[in-house]
C-alpha cells in the first residue's frame, strides 16, 4: 500500500490504520452494478477494501444514465460489467476485482456468495432480494441491503451475528403485480446515490467492527421530507435455520432478461458475425416466411429440449414477431442456465422491417 | 392518530401521512384492525400482504395495541436499485 493514499481515514482516531487493515483484508461481493451498486463499488474501491466482487449481466441502456453515473453516453449497449470493472481499476490498482458475468440465481448463488465475507444487496428486483437472503442465511454471512422507489430508500443490515434477516422483515415476496418490479418504477436519479452512499458507510461498520450497525433496524430515508426515521423489528429465529434455497424464485421479466434494440443486432451480425447466435423463436410458418438468413430456427416450445446445446461462447439473440415470446425465450433460457449471455431483440421482425426492410437492407429489394 | 405513508402506500394513497380522528381511532384496538380499517379505505393496499406496520417505530404484529396516541408507519418493501 502506498504510504498516504489512505491517510485521511487512516488519521481518523476512530478509524486508525488498525481498522483500514480490516478493510483491505476483506472480501466483499456487490450484487448489481446498477444504481445503488455503483455508489457502493465507488467508495468501497476508493476506501482500500481488499477484494471486490460484482455479480451483473445486464448490458447499460440509456435509460440507466440519470442514476447510474459511473456510465456514459459511450458505454451504451456495452456489458455493466466490462465497464464497470475497467474504471474501478482506473481508481485503485491496488484491488483484487472479480467479475462474476451472470445473474444471480437458484443454481450459482451458493457457489458464488461463499466466497465472500460480506455481500451487498444492490439487486433491482423482489426475486434477488429473497434469493440473497437465503443464500446468506445458509452461509452464515451478513448482508447489508439497500432498496430504492420513488423519492426513498431502506437500508438495514441483515443476517448480522444474532441479528434478523430480511424474512424476519418481510416474510414472504410480495403478490406478483401489487409492487411494481425493478425498472417499472420510476426513481429520482439522486436516490440511489444516497441510499447506496449509506449501504457503503454499514459495510464499512461491519468489516471494521464500529459501533452502530443498522442489524434490526430499517432506515428509512425521504428525499421530499429529507426524513430519516429508524424501525427496530425482531429476529425470528425460525429465519435462521434455513438449510436449503427454494427450488423456484418467481422472477420478473424486466429484471432478468436484457434487451437490446435492432440497431445493436445489425451491427453485431455485421462486425461480429462469430461471436453471435440469432435465435429466432416464432413457428415454422413465420420463420419460412421472412426469417432472416443469418437465423437459427428454434420455436420456443422446442427451445427446452436444444437450451442445453447453445454454445456458451457466443451471446444468444432471440428474436421473434414483436418481441414478447422473444422474453419469453430469453427467460427460459437464463433459468436454465444462468451463465448464458442472452438478449431478447426489442420490437422482434417488425422492428426489424421497419428498419431494415424485409431482405435486411432498406430499399435494397 | 397519525399514520406515515411509505413506498407504494404514498402512492397509493396520494398521501405522505393520514391522520384518524379520535372517534375512528378509538374504534381500532390494534393493529389488525387498523390494517382492515385502512384496506377499507383503500382497497388497493389488500394486495400488500408483505407490508410491515410500525407502531412508534417499533415492528409491530397484528395483535400488538395502539392508542390515540401512536405513530403508525405503513412499511411495503421496496425492490429498485
Amino acid at each position: 500500500m502506498k504510504q498516504n493514499r489512505y491517510i485521511r481515514q487512516t488519521s481518523l482516531k476512530d478509524f486508525g490504520p488498525e481498522r483500514q487493515e480490516m478493510l483491505q483484508k476483506a472480501r466483499v461481493l456487490v450484487i448489481g452494478a446498477g444504481g445503488l451498486g455503483i455508489p457502493v463499488l465507488q467508495y468501497l474501491s476508493a476506501m482500500g477494501v481488499g477484494v471486490l466482487g460484482v455479480v451483473e449481466q445486464d448490458v447499460v441502456e440509456l435509460s440507466n444514465l440519470q442514476r447510474q453515473v459511473l456510465y456514459g453516453e459511450k458505454d451504451v449497449a456495452k456489458p455493466k460489467i466490462e465497464v464497470v470493472l475497467k474504471k474501478l481499476r482506473e481508481m485503485n490498482s491496488e484491488i483484487l476485482f472479480h467479475g462474476h458475468d451472470t445473474f444471480l440465481t437458484p443454481s450459482n448463488a451458493l457457489e458464488i456468495v461463499s466466497d465472500y465475507d460480506l455481500v451487498v444487496d444492490a439487486s433491482d428486483n423482489f426475486a434477488t432480494r429473497y434469493l440473497i437472503n437465503d443464500a446468506c442465511v445458509i452461509l452464515g454471512i451478513p448482508f447489508v441491503s439497500g432498496a430504492i422507489h420513488g423519492f426513498e430508500g431502506q437500508v438495514s443490515v441483515f443476517n448480522y451475528q444474532d441479528g434478523p434477516t430480511y424474512r424476519c422483515l418481510f416474510p414472504t415476496p410480495p403478490e406478483p403485480g401489487s409492487i411494481k418490479d425493478c425498472n417499472a418504477n420510476g426513481v429520482l436519479g439522486v436516490i440511489p446515490g444516497i441510499i447506496g452512499s449509506l449501504q457503503a458507510m454499514e459495510v464499512v461498520k461491519v468489516l471494521t467492527e464500529m459501533p452502530g450497525i443498522l442489524k434490526g433496524k430499517l432506515l428509512i430515508y425521504h428525499g421530499i421530507d429529507q426524513s430519516l426515521r429508524q424501525i427496530t423489528f425482531p429476529a425470528i429465529p425460525a429465519n435462521k435455520t434455513r438449510k436449503a434455497l427454494e427450488s423456484i424464485y418467481e422472477t420478473p421479466d424486466c429484471a432478468r432478461v436484457p434487451t437490446v434494440g435492432v440497431e445493436r443486432l445489425k451491427k453485431e451480425l455485421t462486425e461480429n458475425p462469430e461471436g453471435i447466435m440469432l435465435l429466432d423463436v416464432r413457428t415454422a410458418e413465420e420463420y419460412r416466411e421472412d426469417g432472416l438468413e443469418e437465423a437459427t430456427h428454434i420455436p420456443l416450445e422446442d427451445l427446452e429440449k436444444y437450451g442445453e446445446k447453445l454454445p456458451l461462447q457466443k451471446t444468444v439473440y432471440c428474436i421473434c414477431r414483436s418481441g414478447s415470446r422473444s422474453l419469453t425465450a430469453a427467460r427460459n433460457l437464463l433459468d436454465a442456465r444462468g451463465n448464458l449471455r442472452v438478449y431478447s431483440v426489442e420490437g422482434g421482425m417488425e422492428a426489424w422491417q421497419k428498419h431494415f426492410g424485409i431482405f435486411g437492407e432498406a430499399g435494397s429489394v | 392518530m397519525k399514520i406515515l405513508l411509505f413506498g407504494i402506500t404514498r402512492d397509493i394513497t396520494g398521501k405522505a401521512e393520514l391522520e384518524l380522528s379520535e372517534k375512528t381511532a378509538s374504534a381500532l384496538r390494534n393493529v389488525k384492525d387498523l390494517r382492515e380499517f385502512i384496506i377499507g379505505e383503500y382497497p388497493e393496499l389488500k394486495s400488500l400482504s408483505s407490508m410491515a406496520i410500525a407502531v412508534n417505530n417499533e415492528y409491530a404484529t397484528g395483535e400488538t395495541g395502539i392508542g390515540q396516541e401512536d405513530e403508525i408507519a405503513l412499511i411495503p418493501p421496496v425492490s429498485g436499485g
